[in-house]
């Protein structure tokens, strides 16, 4: 074990719900600047996970712990899109804001700090010229990055995705693997992404989670790729995409 | 016409008609907003009815003051609809619905059996439908309107950022650290208090009108939340305010002619919003 404490610590936790666990025996580390890919089939405790690393939930048994300063509201969260969203009448500045309310404390209204801070990161996101546009008239990887600018405004250490890729066409897959891989390599942000795509996540990644029923894999891309599963799994997958 | 509204309005119970209505009209618009976009149009509806029972319980009873029986009982059923609507073993709206017809069984039965008025028909009338109760206010009521309608302007104000992220992304909110619980149940309790307040002026079956329809009517033209916001309060004043004018002048029936103001402005608003498009 490194001397340096992990950001997020897994000691053997079992998830669930109603009593039943979904999984257990988990256990795994995530470091500054990691970049893990949460892979396994539908059903196989992925999203679960993810609300249980927000403290949306707690584990069955186990434990879950932050460190080097991160609170649970530290982390940027991109969730899956709701329906609600699809035809929601608000601006992309109002969008990306609205990621600035987690620290905020009891003031009603925004101040110049985080009217800043949501300018900076649509800087950054390449989204300045939509700020005024309708959210529900972008197309759906310019949706995507509204949501991550909105994620980087409420942290800056680490963003949880929740297939971020779903739904967009090829072209904007490429281009939200390649922000996120920018985001990661110039920021030195950790990335946690739960995804379906295997292939993608073994591109990018440093380290994989592979999970169904038991933990089936943790380590690094390069172990995996090395290990039974890993080859099992993306053989049995092919060279296509998994939707 | 212009003596005819002078003379009308000479009249105390006139102005607090017009005064109430409009105050009404504006704070059920700002819940409506959010309601609308949280998908949660039935709840107004369901606690309309609850109201409708609550009260014909309290007029049976011979409660002094209407509003102390009816205020609880519907803010405690808005609580029970959203617990409810959280672990679904009764999906959210099989229970609203539930909820909403059996009040208004009970209530009517309650009022067959019990009451002691002469005119029964009459008075479940006037509780649906609105008609007169606006023009028969007592000043506490007029005081009691002004209170709740300032108070759920002003919280609407205080907590209008993090109403926008909770009715957006629910989850999102929530993982940023807010308790979105607790804004669910201050959307609830509000809208409860709203309800039982605009039952004088449009009865317990139209009330929903007066919350959804100029927040649908505001989403035809907006695309962002604050112009769909101020929009729809804007929108509802016009309504209620011009609504109250012409029943005064054609002896309508108040609610129903705010009601028909609020579609009016719908259908202009939804031509508006193609002509834009285009």
């Amino acid at each position: 074990m490194v001397n340096k404490m992990a950001q997020i610590l897994c000691r053997d936790v079992a998830l669930g719900y109603e009593g039943k666990a979904v999984i257990q025996h988990l256990n795994f580390e995530v470091n500054q600047g990691d970049y893990l890919c949460i892979v396994g089939e539908n059903g196989s405790g992925k999203s679960t996970l993810m609300k249980a690393l927000l403290k949306l939930k707690a584990p069955m048994s186990g434990e879950i712990r932050m460190g080097d300063g991160l609170e649970a509201d530290g982390i940027g969260y991109l969730p899956q899109q709701t329906v609600v969203q699809k035809d929601f009448p608000a601006s992309v500045q109002e969008i990306v804001r609205s990621g600035c309310l987690g620290r905020f404390g009891w003031r009603p209204f925004y101040g110049r700090k985080e009217k800043e801070a949501a300018a900076e990161q649509m800087e950054k996101l390449g989204i300045t010229r939509l700020a005024g546009r309708c959210y529900r008239e972008l197309s759906g990887g310019q949706q995507q990055r509204v949501l991550l600018a909105r994620a980087m405004c409420a942290t800056r250490y680490m963003l949880l995705l929740d297939e971020p890729v779903a739904g967009l066409d090829p072209v904007a897959v490429q281009e939200m693997y390649e922000l996120l891989e920018e985001l990661n390599r110039k920021e030195k942000i950790t990335i946690i992404m739960v995804s379906h795509d295997l292939h993608a996540a073994v591109a990018y990644a440093d380290h994989i989670l592979h999970i169904s029923e038991e933990p089936l894999f943790f380590g690094t891309k390069e172990d995996y790729l090395k290990s039974g599963i890993g080859k099992a799994y993306l053989s049995a997958t092919g060279g296509g995409r998994i939707v | 016409m212009f003596e005819m509204l002078g003379t009308y309005f000479s009249y105390p119970f006139v102005r607090y008609a017009m005064l109430v209505g409009v105050l009404i009209a504006l704070s059920s618009s700002l819940l409506g907003v959010s309601l609308v976009l949280k998908r949660f149009s039935f709840i107004g509806d369901g606690l309309s009815h609850v109201a409708f029972g609550a009260m014909a319980v309290a007029t049976v009873l011979d409660v002094g003051n209407d509003t102390a029986v009816v205020l609880p009982v519907t803010i405690g059923s808005a609580i029970l609809l959203l617990r409810t609507g959280q672990n679904a073993k009764l999906k959210g709206d099989a229970v609203i619905a539930m909820i909403s017809v059996g009040a208004l069984a009970c209530g009517y039965l309650f009022l067959n059996l019990f009451s002691k008025s002469a005119n029964l028909t009459g008075d479940v009338c006037s509780t649906l439908f609105g008609s007169t109760a606006i023009l028969t206010l007592s000043i506490t009521d007029v005081w009691l309107c002004i209170f709740m309608s300032v108070l759920v302007m002003i919280l609407f104000t205080i907590f209008y950022h993090r109403i926008f992220a909770v009715t957006f992304d629910e989850t999102f909110a929530q993982a940023t650290g807010m308790n979105v619980k607790r804004y669910d149940l201050l959307i609830a309790v509000v809208t409860a208090s709203v309800i039982v307040l605009a039952m004088k002026l449009a009865g317990s079956l139209l009330i929903s009108a007066l919350i959804i329809f100029p927040a649908l009517s505001a989403m035809r033209i907006f695309k962002n939340f604050f112009g769909v916001v101020v929009m729809s309060a804007v929108l509802s004043v016009i309504c209620a305010a011009s609504g109250i004018l012409c029943s005064i002048l054609a002896s309508t029936p108040v609610g129903a002619t705010v009601v028909c103001m609020d579609i009016l402005a719908f259908v202009l608003c939804s031509l508006a919003g193609m002509c834009m498009k285009r």
